[in-house]
């Protein structure tokens, strides 16, 4: 195992286990109800931060297949969760059908035979012209723009964007790829995390209130800052300088910013609190991996343009 | 070797349909009951059997429609032995009760699921429940009536297709309701209508 890999899972470790011990023992002392619930839905987060760590850790130790098919899952789930709130038609069956069981695993087995040319425009030329074209077979036009931009959204974030994340896989940088992965996903996580710590403790200015109540400026930029420092240094995970490695954390950090903040519109715009239920203490998949969605993508691209070999 | 097949097939309609439970006016117990619950698409069956958890599944048999599930041997095959399900004629010889093989499971002392509108709705509203309920309800007062809302089946396969579009499916179990005495026929059907009515969203 390379040395800053070995930091990195050995931080994470003891971060969760003191996070559970804790956990325990406020379980243990707290008799209060409300400051109960607040406990149980921290140790529920921490279970949850648990079984992440173990799943992605082991699929990332697995191989790049494993890795792969772990995000092919990931998609399937946030594209479920996503059709699960938003509205359509009877009309738009064929298309969602497709987009499950067609264009989903297409898509992700192009990445599998690391057929990176086909895979970038799959979904955007493809699906994107293809779906609403077999829609029309239904002889349906009402809100049909609205109807097709909510399949190629639907495609977009919970398939492509995602996908962008295990795509490292395919880059040859002079450094073993999975690190590259884990250091996008470490980065954008406690940047996430920050971000939330920094805004309770000083947030003041808030961006939108209507779209997301607690991301503040305030957290932004003391969350940014730390997630970049914490990016500089876990640089021997990547081929990055100093400066890049502020540079690329920067980038995972404003992207990651608004990607949490438009899921949190369109989760607005559709009337729920949360995308799903599947992780505990966290809501859905999507709301766990909303700023991964816009991270991937600029990570991966910079990161192909500047050191792809 | 039913019991893993068993499983797969949970397994799989968890996989497509998600069926969540969502115990909101009960807890789930072994106790006797019969789940009463809206009709959306043939996956009804399947979604509710998939989100009560094992302990009750096994103690709990969905009374479905013959004309459906008998069409053929695998349907048939899934229904009797991966669901455990009594199947009934919905159109029986005159005389004969419908129902008679799923009185009989509650003899036994098991649970059943029945879906008191009878026929799929084609649209967006529950249709009127059935009197099976109520004759089930009047012989049976020992057992608790659970009332069960499925969501989103419409859109997961609607009537007349084919292509199953994997969202989730939730099923809400409310409180119990019972016969009340001197209640008539008609406001009971329609007070259980109501309370399946009354967990959506």
């Amino acid at each position: 195992m390379n040395g800053p890999l070995l930091h990195v899972v050995g931080t994470i470790l003891t971060i969760l286990v003191v996070a559970s011990l804790v956990g325990f023992v406020l379980q243990r002392r707290t008799t209060d109800e409300k400051a109960m619930a607040t406990v149980r839905n921290l140790n529920a987060r921490t279970r949850s931060w648990w079984v992440m760590v173990v799943v992605l850790g082991g699929a990332i130790w697995a191989g790049a297949t494993t890795t792969i098919l772990l995000f092919a899952l990931l998609s399937f789930t946030a594209l479920r969760e996503f059709w699960t709130l938003t509205p359509a038609r009877r009309g738009d069956q064929l298309a969602l059908f497709l987009s499950f069981f067609l264009v989903l695993p297409i898509h992700y087995c192009l990445l599998l035979d690391r057929w990176y040319g086909l895979m970038a425009i799959f979904i955007p030329v493809y699906a994107f012209l293809i779906l609403p074209a077999l829609s029309t077979l239904a002889g349906d036009a009402k809100d049909f723009l609205a109807r097709s931009a909510k399949v190629q959204w639907g495609l977009m974030l919970c398939v492509y964007a995602v996908s962008h994340a295990p795509a490292l896989l395919l880059l040859d940088t002079g450094m073993p790829s999975a690190l590259l992965l884990v250091y996008l996903v470490v980065v954008v996580q406690l940047s996430d995390v920050f971000q939330y710590v920094w805004g309770k403790l000083i947030g003041k200015r808030r961006f939108a209130p209507g779209i997301s109540p607690s991301k503040t400026l305030e957290g932004l930029i003391g969350g940014g800052l730390t997630a970049i420092l914490v990016g500089v240094l876990l640089r021997g995970l990547t081929p990055f300088s100093v400066v890049e490695a502020a540079a690329m954390s920067a980038v995972i950090v404003t992207a990651g910013f608004f990607g949490g903040f438009v899921l949190s519109a369109i989760k607005r715009d559709l009337g729920a609190k949360d995308w799903g239920y599947v992780i505990e203490g966290h809501g859905g998949v999507l709301d766990r991996i909303d700023s991964l969605i816009f991270a991937a993508p600029l990570f991966f691209h910079f990161t192909r343009y500047f050191w792809n070999a | 070797m039913t019991a893993p097949i068993r499983r797969a097939l949970i397994l799989l309609v968890r996989f497509l349909v998600g069926a969540r439970a969502d115990w909101r006016g009960c807890a789930p117990s072994t106790t006797q009951r019969i789940y009463f619950a809206n009709h959306g698409s043939h996956l009804d069956t399947v979604a509710v059997m998939a989100a009560l958890p094992w302990s009750l599944r096994r103690l709990t048999h969905p009374v479905a429609a013959r004309d459906y599930w008998g069409r053929n041997a695998v349907l048939r095959w899934i229904a009797e032995v991966g669901l455990r399900a009594v199947l009934i004629d919905r159109k029986p010889v005159r005389g004969d009760d419908p129902l008679a093989p799923a009185a009989a499971v509650l003899d036994r002392g098991r649970s059943i699921l029945i879906f008191p509108e009878g026929t799929r709705g084609s649209g967006e509203e529950m249709g009127p429940f059935r009197g099976g309920l109520h004759r089930m309800a009047a012989r049976f007062p020992e057992v608790e009536l659970i009332p069960v809302h499925l969501d989103n089946l419409q859109r997961i396969l609607p009537k007349g297709s084919l292509l199953i579009v994997p969202i989730t499916c939730t099923a809400r179990f409310g409180a119990p309701i019972r016969l009340e005495p001197g209640e008539d026929k008609g406001a009971f059907l329609r007070r259980a209508r109501q309370s399946v009515m009354d967990l959506v969203a």
